[in-house]
């Protein structure tokens, strides 16, 4: 008997996954290749020189500016992960321990909601509360507890800083949740039943079994905080300018592309090295459990 | 109970911000900052007569509505390749295209630029935002759209076929209707993100701004600011009750599914 020739299963998941493959093959995969490619040429004013150089690694190595901004950028961008992780993670025990499950939504709405809002105006905002005639001054010297305003919170790396774990909220709190959620609650019971106290089943078994989520977390939080340039631009000042910033002004104001992509890439590699080397250091926490 | 007094002060942390924009926003001065002054709708009045924020809203508008569109549908196939099929290197090519929701903003902007502009000597205009653009949702829309294909049984759309319908009739009238509320949830989501979106945007765009950009060179200038501020209180409220309609949306596709809802977009 005669049969229609029938497509395999494998044919037709891939043809299913090839359009979306496809678009980020040709929009990050090829673009990114190109960034790397782009880093060995040179530009004089408009017109680019495609022999094969090392300069502009050279000159990142040689000219101080550029480790200081980067090793400020790799500062600022640990910092706001401690930051974010150490905050989030109790809200996350708390929504997925102590909330009602029909609550547990509506809470992660709540969360989600302000990180969807118009991020440059957020930004912004933050000024007004940490400013020299801020919420937060104006408030404390009302209540009589400082006579000058605080100039420690603004225009410097710390108000980067603050600002940034703002915004990447959500981000640490929803994988930790995730991983709390997929925890076997008579798992904890039993290491009370087996004499283990609240701490120490804490420390023994849920927080082991959150890792993935906390892994996933730090990753989620520290390797885009890297690309920011708004916040060290609105909150920065003059000593709290970073890595992105530099490399904006490289593409847009100075015109000098291949400098610029070069120092995308320094900062791609050692943003991913330091997050592979953060894998690897938990690695004994994600094996093997699901 | 601590822990909930904790969590409690944590969303006023995360709110603070925004509950600042509408005092702002009906202020009666230039000067951001209290004490408040008095109240006052003249900053809306102004943003009416603003003819170059106009089309940038305009601009924008038109990218966020194309972004949707698209990511949403490349969403719908990685979704449904996730959850129907088994094929060689599924985890790879699935991590592949999840990959932009960890990728610096920057690197996504600046690669594309040195590729549309250095290499292929091609001028910005807002189709390079939207390209860029649908890149960096097509995640957010598949995770949610994920979850809207979990637990839809394949057997349904054999069924179907075998009582005579054609593959992609089998979809329409079969899995399409249970996936709606999810795509639509999707297409909002995928609407609030680009609309949203500076920092690829500023690299991008063409020779008219998108209103995020616009929003930027207004904050260089001191005494447009409660413009913004009302922008902003615009944007806010705009953006809560397209997230709720996504929400309400995701909740009832999940509900449609027949799965025990987890929770959350992501």
């Amino acid at each position: 008997m005669w049969r229609k020739p029938t497509i395999t299963e494998g044919a037709r998941g891939w043809l299913m996954i090839s359009p979306p493959f496809f678009y980020a093959l040709a929009l990050m995969a090829v673009p990114l290749c190109a960034i790397v490619l782009f880093s060995f040429w040179t530009q004089d004013f408009m017109t680019v020189d495609t022999t094969f150089t090392l300069n502009n690694y050279r000159e990142i190595a040689e000219k101080p500016i550029y480790t200081a901004l980067l090793q400020r950028s790799l500062y600022v961008s640990t910092c706001v992960t401690i930051v974010t992780v150490l905050l989030a993670f109790p809200v996350a025990y708390y929504v997925s321990f102590y909330v009602k499950p029909e609550r547990k939504s509506l809470w992660l709405f709540l969360i989600t909601i302000p990180f969807w809002t118009s991020y440059l105006i957020r930004v912004f905002l933050w000024k007004v509360i940490l400013g020299f005639n801020g919420v937060i001054n104006t408030g404390l010297i009302n209540i009589g507890l400082i006579e000058e305003p605080l100039t420690f919170i603004l225009y410097n790396v710390n108000a980067v800083i603050i600002t940034l774990a703002h915004a990447f909220a959500p981000f640490a709190i929803l994988p930790i949740f995730v991983a709390l959620e997929k925890i076997d609650r008579s798992l904890l019971e039993a290491a009370q039943d087996l004499g283990e106290n609240r701490v120490m089943t804490f420390f023994r078994v849920t927080l082991p079994l959150a890792m993935p989520g906390v892994v996933a977390a730090v990753l989620i939080v520290f390797i885009p905080t890297i690309g920011d340039y708004v916040t060290p631009e609105l909150m920065g000042g003059a000593g709290g300018k970073l890595i992105a910033n530099m490399i904006q002004t490289q593409f847009l104001a100075l015109n000098n592309a291949p400098l610029g992509a070069a120092l995308a890439v320094v900062a791609m590699v050692s943003v991913s090295a330091i997050a592979l080397f953060f894998v690897l250091l938990n690695r004994r926490w994600l094996r093997g459990r699901s | 109970m601590s822990l909930r007094i904790y969590a409690i002060i944590y969303l006023i942390f995360l709110y603070a911000p925004i509950a600042l924009l509408p005092l702002f926003a009906f202020n009666d001065a230039t000067i951001i900052a209290f004490p408040l002054t008095g109240f006052t709708g003249k900053w809306f009045g102004e943003l009416m007569n603003n003819t170059s924020l106009h089309t940038a809203v305009g601009n924008s508008l038109f990218i966020a509505v194309m972004t949707a569109i698209l990511s949403t549908l490349l969403g719908i196939c990685a979704a449904r390749a996730g959850a129907m099929y088994r094929f060689p290197l599924k985890a790879g090519v699935t991590g592949f295209i999840m990959l932009p929701l960890v990728l610096p903003e920057i690197i996504v902007a600046v690669s594309l630029l040195i590729v549309v502009v250095q290499i292929f000597g091609w001028s910005l205009s807002n189709w390079t935002i939207i390209a860029a653009h649908v890149l960096i949702c097509t995640p957010f829309c598949i995770a949610i759209l994920n979850g809207a294909f979990q637990n839809l049984d394949p057997s349904m759309e054999e069924a179907a076929m075998d009582l005579g319908e054609s593959r992609f009739g089998a979809f329409r009238s079969v899995t399409l209707p249970l996936i709606m509320p999810g795509i639509i949830s999707s297409m909002l989501i995928a609407f609030t993100i680009s609309l949203d979106e500076f920092i690829i945007a500023f690299f991008l765009s063409g020779t008219s701004p998108t209103m995020p950009v616009y929003i930027w060179g207004l904050l260089r200038f001191p005494q447009s600011l409660p413009v913004v501020m009302a922008l902003g209180t615009i944007l806010v409220a705009l953006s809560i009750l397209l997230l709720t309609i996504a929400e309400i949306l995701r909740r009832r596709g999940m509900a449609r599914a027949g799965v025990k809802d987890k929770g959350g977009f992501l």
